[in-house]
């Protein structure tokens, strides 16, 4: 189904405050998420990314701002209305945050066993299909701690589209992951996108798979959103900041774990 | 001066911060119980859990106190020449006081502390805020069949662990030290009326309540406590903190209703 | 564990429990959630102390009933006792019903000590013949009175 106003966006976020305590974590932060499109929210640890993300799935409610999307505002909705907002999300966690008490499938079947009324077979058939969309139908019967790391994210991956969500929201996909894991999780993204046509938002803060699955960007710092645009304008952005975050050297913070501790004990000679 | 009274007060706000959470945690759960869609199956769950898999402890811990009540008491009368009232004592004791106690005490050590730690690592491994996105509600996902359960639960352990420590009170009266039979059952059915059942029935209701209430609201809002103790550390204590309070609670409730339903 | 298993073993677990307070509440306790056989006998007494209800009622020693209720009549100032007597026991209308005393510090009960006459009290009739508790201070005291006068 073409949508005649795709060009609308699927998320209007407009002056968002948030405060932890006394400090402030999101100061006036005004973004358009393209619906259709892989948004990625980019930034350094602290910046606010996550924040944002927990404000929009209802998750943390802000001082002042409205994140208005599917036509309800998240920050004035009563809670009824949020978790019917939900049941058009799926999202995936940074740590999977996968049931441990549940074997996979029984993970991805919880949604369809509390909000639908079909019956098991159906569920077990829409079960293999999403596994088989992130890859994992083999580990079907595992249970979450029997998973790597990659099938973790992939796992909670297949959750989170058992309801053909209409936005799907991944928090940072390849945090804990080798480089060449990182980067099939990355095509897997690529590939729901074409085959689902969901609005999908990413955070993230690596800079490779940021260039490789994003159509739209945007760039948080300390607070606030200092750069939005496709890959190419961000690119050319002249913003100093954005323009460190961009010639950063890939992972130079990983050294050699052999030469890091002779470093340490070296140094505590 | 100033800073030591400005911690009390801080420890007293969060103190009423927390009960007031409890509070409310409990009226959500009693909401929920009476909305549908009913579940039984993880209420059964978590009997089998917190009822079924304390069994062995409770009939080991309840055997024991009844031999040790037998022993004592039997001590004490003997000295009077009123060893027909053993059996008197012994299921006094055990069905108004430390039935519905050591069950409760028992409850909190062995389920109470693992349903702390449980939701507390589902706190902090984002489980309860994926359950939240999935549009399904966690205290009634999560919070609401334990407390019920609890509520199951403990009475029916308190029942076995009466029933066991009689029958080790018996057994050293009885078999040990040669007390008549008859005497002994004759001295339990003749000092015990309902109102002694009755009594131990509302308190191990209260304290299943009260015990599985406390360790969840502990663990479920383990991210509120005290900043700075998060993660795997913040987890380990509020799994202190739920033991400690929940059985405190348990020893002063146990009071209140003994002098309510006096 | 599968989830069979679990639910057999919650099941044999809640059975057991019921049955253990069943013991509880009706053996030990003596609750009779469906009216034990029986019927009710009334007598009056000028002083119960220590009799409460729940205590036993006893002839020739052996259990035949319980104390089922205990009232105060203003009037009278006396104390209306509820007898629940088994069923198939008979009482004579001219039968005794005394407060005794279990050993020295024991518990008070019901002696009731048979008539002669032929008539048996029927359900909410009144046995008129009573004793009520003796009580080991009155007794002092009376004897240490009469002796002095």
């Amino acid at each position: 189904m073409t949508n005649t106003s795709s060009n609308a966006p699927s998320i209007r976020i407009r002056d968002l405050y948030v405060d932890y305590g006394a400090r402030h974590i999101l100061k006036g932060v005004n973004l358009d998420i393209p619906s259709g499109k892989i948004t990625v929210i980019m930034g350094g640890s602290g910046a606010g990314k996550s924040t944002l993300l927990r404000c929009i799935l209802g998750l943390k409610k802000p001082v002042s701002g409205s994140i208005c999307m599917l036509g309800k505002d998240v920050v004035t909705a009563s809670l009824k209305e949020i978790y019917a907002l939900r049941k058009e999300m799926g999202v995936a966690f940074q740590g999977g945050a996968l049931f441990s008490s549940m074997s996979v499938a029984e993970n991805i079947q919880l949604p369809l066993h509390e909000h639908t009324s079909l019956d098991q077979h159906t569920i077990e058939i829409m079960t293999r299909i999403k596994l088989d969309m992130v890859n994992m139908l083999d580990a079907e019967k595992l249970m979450p701690s029997e998973l790597s790391g990659g099938m973790t994210k992939r796992a909670a991956l297949a959750r989170a589209i058992i309801m053909d969500p209409k936005l799907l929201f991944f928090d940072e996909p390849s945090a804990g992951l080798d480089p060449s894991t990182a980067a099939e999780l990355d095509d897997l993204i690529l590939k729901l996108k074409g085959g689902l046509r969901m609005t999908i938002v990413v955070v993230t803060h690596e800079m490779e798979s940021i260039f490789k699955i994003a159509d739209y960007i945007a760039v948080m710092s300390e607070g606030e959103l200092i750069a939005a645009g496709t890959p190419e304008e961000i690119r050319a952005s002249t913003h100093e900041v954005v323009q460190d975050y961009l010639n950063r050297k890939p992972r130079e913070g990983i050294v050699d774990a052999d030469e890091h501790l002779r470093a340490l004990t070296e140094g505590s000679d | 001066m100033q800073n030591f009274l400005e911690r009390i007060g801080e420890r007293t706000l969060g103190i009423l911060e927390e009960t007031g959470r409890t509070t409310s945690l409990l009226v959500v759960v009693l909401f929920h119980m009476l909305q549908p869609p009913y579940r039984l199956y993880p209420i059964v769950r978590q009997i089998y859990f917190i009822g079924a898999r304390s069994l062995t402890l409770i009939l080991f811990s309840g055997l024991t106190i009844g031999m040790v009540l037998g022993l004592q008491f039997y001590n004490i009368l003997e000295r009077f020449g009123a060893v027909d009232l053993l059996g008197s004592g012994v299921a006094l004791s055990v069905i108004r006081e430390l039935g519905p106690v050591m069950t409760a005490l028992m409850v909190v050590g062995r389920a109470g502390s693992s349903i702390t730690a449980e939701l507390g690592i589902m706190r902090i491994t984002e489980q309860v805020d994926a359950l939240e996105c999935m549009a399904i509600s966690p205290d009634k996902y999560l919070v609401a069949p334990k407390v019920v359960a609890g509520l199951i639960s403990v009475p029916l352990l308190t029942s076995i662990f009466d029933f066991v420590a009689m029958f080790g009170g018996y057994f050293v009266g009885v078999v040990m030290f040669g007390v008549a039979e008859g005497s002994y059952m004759n001295g339990m059915i003749d000092a015990v009326q309902w109102e002694d059942v009755r009594l131990g029935l509302v308190k191990s209701i209260i304290f299943g309540g009260l015990v599985t209430l406390i360790c969840c609201a502990k663990g479920f809002y383990m991210h509120l406590s005290k900043a700075g103790s998060q993660g795997a550390e913040g987890v380990s204590h509020v799994t202190t903190d739920a033991v400690v309070l929940s059985s405190i609670s348990v020893l002063f409730s146990d009071f209140l209703i003994g002098a309510l339903m006096q | 564990m599968s989830k069979l298993n679990i639910q057999l073993v919650t099941g044999l677990f809640v059975v057991i429990g019921i049955a253990c307070f069943t013991y509880a509440a009706v053996t030990v306790g003596g609750a009779s959630f469906t009216a034990r056989p029986g019927y009710t006998l009334h007598a009056r007494f000028t002083s119960i102390s220590g009799l409460r209800v729940g205590g036993v009622v006893e002839a020739a020693g052996v259990r035949i009933g319980t104390v089922s209720g205990i009232e105060f009549d203003p009037d009278s100032y006396e104390a209306i006792v509820s007898l629940r007597i088994n069923e198939g026991i008979p009482i004579q209308e001219d039968a005794i019903a005394a407060i005794r005393t279990q050993g020295i510090i024991g518990e008070k009960y019901v002696k009731i000590t048979p008539g002669g006459f032929e008539e048996l009290l029927g359900d909410g009739s009144e046995i008129f013949e009573t004793e009520s508790a003796i009580s080991l201070e009155d007794l002092v005291s009376r004897y240490i009175f009469s002796s002095e006068g």
